[in-house]
């Protein structure tokens, strides 16, 4: 058991991350009969004002506050207790992180920010809208350099060694995400703060969206990594097995440093001002990403015919049913990694260049990315917390819990199959994204969208209703595991962090020297924007004022 | 470092295919110009109605088997009076906006274009078949957004 200290910060940022969650998707509920026109909104309220809430709160505070709420649990159990000053700076920065939250959200409510969560310029949110934005970015900034110097005491007291798999991927995923917020960071200080404000009169908007996007792929890979920490770390441990290859696990990691931001352009191939050679080139880089993921993949079948083999599987499939399904903490994982077959294989037709104009901003979008980060990712993040809690309340993690967390889990599963099938069909069609409920004043083209057996307005609130019945099946494991689950006195009642073994005996030592990574990165990240960034911003047209247009 | 010879083959296997993909989507880009929406013109978000081709926004023919679109795109709306093109002829779309970022989408077309004010986003499309096609707005741009659309109708000559 890790140190009560450090427990309770992670139990804090657990905390806040399910409060996120629970308005989240009350929102996601309201978004999906809105849509259908089953609901009315009163005028105070905007349709657009609910999507904004959703988006920040669970795809930007949800995952965030998770994760480091993982990661401190963790690095404390790697690498021993904090000392005094990283566990003060860990506060500081979830303080922080949380004030920016608030902030960003009170402006939401009082509708002085319907800009959604990418905020695209010239749309003009209220400026305090983003000082809560850029609070919150600076506030995962100082619980970072918290892990980080963590981390540095334990390398100088343990010199020439190799820092345990967890460590060394949390401090990957650091590394990325303090590389990938220079330019959200750039955009928000430089550009629209002066300007919401009224210091300057004008934005370059073409500008802006590049500098979001530098941020906004790698986002993407900041929510994927401590899923896939969990998959090669702890999968492998539910299992009783070690980690498959601790080298291949290490390599993965460091080529999404560096593949995971020179990319951005994928997100803008329909829009002018990037030229076409280098609006390829990042759909070239982007491609790269698959190279780590066919290795995870690898990695984790691996693991599952090693164990189901040692516990008896015969035959080329035997040890399929030799796993251990009955066991939530797998089961939930398991099924988030399924779900990541056609998430993945969706990103794909995304980024190829001209097929994305097919599908670009259409709801396919919206179907994508609730079987990536709505599911793998959230899900694998629900199948922690199942026992993550516990074990840092030291409450048990009773069978009726395990019950429900298996509910949970189908639930969630059957609603968002439901919903995103039916999303990527609309989508395909050509629904748009981001649209309260219209039917172009009945335009037979758009009547045809939604004639469907699973493209009607039905399935798709069918689809949501099941999602928010089964979050608030989780919120409600959330509060037992928090508050009120019988305190696990005897040894056999102590829950577990299961963290696998791995054997690095045979791994390269130049894999943590971190300065060759962060150095190819910048170096890829040169090559891929250095030349179209400032043609950017040497050809720039004469800038936008603000427009309020909610 | 050492590799397991199934995964060798597996990454091998993985990155040939990626290099195949990846040549067949440069080849067919650049080679048959299938490129997306983009263009490297900009203007004056506030001198748009008096820039051409926006001063005289609509349907232009340039030759005998080119016509230009010219589009300008605000919040709610589109300001393109009678669009009519013939099918069969190449269109050369123009789009740009006054306010906020719109989109310039064509229902059943692979024409989906982002209006980004400042810029002029080009794209050139063929019809190929005739009737009344949906033109919506697929980036958010306010409480109107699901409101902003038009049409635009292909005839036959
Ligand atoms: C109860 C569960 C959920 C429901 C019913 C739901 C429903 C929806 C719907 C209907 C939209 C699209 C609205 C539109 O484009 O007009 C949407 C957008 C979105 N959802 Fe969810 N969702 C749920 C859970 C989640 C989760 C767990 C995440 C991420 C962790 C997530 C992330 C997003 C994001 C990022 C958007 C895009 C917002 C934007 O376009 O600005 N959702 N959701
Ligand atoms: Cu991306
Ligand atoms: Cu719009």
């Amino acid at each position: 058991m890790i140190a009560v200290q450090d427990r309770k910060l992670a139990l804090w940022n657990i905390g806040v991350a399910y409060a996120a969650f629970l308005i989240g998707t009350l929102c996601g509920l309201l978004q999906v009969f809105i849509r259908n026109d089953a609901l009315q909104l009163p005028a105070w309220l905007d349709y657009y004002q609910i999507l904004t809430a959703h988006g920040v709160l669970l795809a930007l505070i949800f995952t965030t506050f998770f994760i480091f709420g993982f990661f401190i649990t963790g690095m404390s159990k790697s690498l021993g207790s904090f000392g005094p000053k990283v566990r003060l700076f860990s506060w500081v920065g979830f303080w922080v992180t949380l004030l920016g939250t608030v902030m960003a959200t009170a402006m939401i409510v009082a509708g002085e920010a319907s800009v959604l969560y990418t905020f695209y310029a010239p749309l003009k949110a209220s400026g305090f809208y983003y000082v809560g934005l850029a609070l919150v970015i600076i506030g995962t900034w100082i619980s970072s350099f918290a892990l980080v110097g963590h981390y540095r005491v334990w390398r100088k007291n343990n010199k020439g060694q190799l820092s345990p798999l967890f460590a060394f991927m949390t401090i990957t995923t650091i590394i990325m995400w303090i590389i990938a917020c220079l330019g959200v960071v750039a955009t928000v200080v430089f550009q629209y703060i002066p300007w919401a404000f009224g210091w300057t009169d004008t934005i370059d908007v073409e500008l802006s969206r590049t500098l979001f996007w530098f941020f906004g792929h790698p986002l993407v890979y900041f929510w994927l990594l401590p899923a896939y920490m969990a998959w090669y770390v702890i999968v492998p441990k539910i299992l009783g097995v070690k980690v498959f290859s601790d080298s291949l696990a290490r390599l993965s990691f460091v080529l999404f440093i560096l593949f995971s931001i020179p990319v951005g352009f994928h997100h803008q191939l329909t829009e002018p001002g990037i030229s076409n050679f280098w609006k390829f080139l990042q759909v070239v880089l982007t491609f790269m990403v698959i190279v780590p993921s066919l290795m995870t993949a690898f990695s984790m079948f691996a693991t599952f015919e090693i164990a189901g083999r040692k516990n008896g599987g015969k035959g080329l499939f035997g040890w399929f049913t030799k796993l251990p399904w009955k066991d939530i903490r797998f089961t939930s994982i398991f099924i988030a990694m399924a779900f990541f077959i056609p998430g993945g294989a969706g990103g794909i037709i995304n980024a190829s260049f001209q097929l994305n104009e097919v599908v670009h901003n259409t709801l396919w979008i919206v179907g994508h990315f609730h079987i990536t980060v709505g599911t793998p990712v959230a899900m694998t993040f629900m199948g922690l917390t199942f026992w993550l809690i516990p074990y840092l309340t030291g409450r048990k993690f009773t069978k009726a819990m395990k019950m429900l967390g298996l509910v949970q889990i189908i639930t969630w599963s059957i609603g968002m199959l439901l919903m995103s099938t039916s999303q990527h069909i609309l989508g395909l069609l050509g629904a748009p994204r981001r649209t309260a409920y219209s039917g172009y004043n009945n335009h037979p083209s758009a009547m045809e969208w939604f004639d469907g057996i699973l493209t009607n307005h039905v399935t798709m609130a069918v689809g949501g209703s099941i999602l928010f019945v089964s979050a608030m099946i989780l919120i409600y494991i959330v509060v037992m595991t928090m508050f009120l689950s019988p305190k696990a006195v005897e040894e056999k009642d102590l829950v577990d962090f299961p963290m696998a073994e791995s054997d690095m005996s045979r791994t390269p030592k130049w894999l943590e020297n971190w300065w060759i990574w962060i150095g190819l990165a910048v170096l890829l990240i040169a090559v891929a924007y250095a030349i179209p960034l400032s043609h950017m911003i040497q050809h720039a047209p004469p800038g936008s004022e603000g427009f309020k247009t909610w | 470092m050492h590799l397991h010879k199934y995964e060798k083959i597996w990454l091998v296997f993985g990155i040939a295919s990626l290099i195949v993909f990846l040549s067949v989507v440069g080849v067919s880009a650049f080679s048959q110009d299938h490129t997306p929406a983009g263009g490297m013109e900009t203007i004056d978000p506030k001198k748009v109605n008096e820039t051409a081709p926006f001063d005289n926004p609509g349907v232009t023919q340039l030759d005998d088997d080119t016509y230009q679109v010219a589009i300008v795109a605000l919040a709610f709306g589109y300001t393109a009076p009678e669009l009519k093109v013939p099918v069969g002829k190449e269109i050369v779309f123009k789009v740009t906006s006054t306010d906020v970022v719109h989109s310039f989408t064509i229902d059943n077309t692979k024409v989906n274009m982002m209006v980004v004010p400042g810029r002029i986003t080009t794209k050139s499309y063929t019809f190929e078949k005739p009737g009344t096609y949906l033109i919506l707005c697929n980036e958010y741009c306010g409480t109107g957004h699901h409101m902003m659309y038009t049409e635009i109708e292909v005839y036959e000559e």
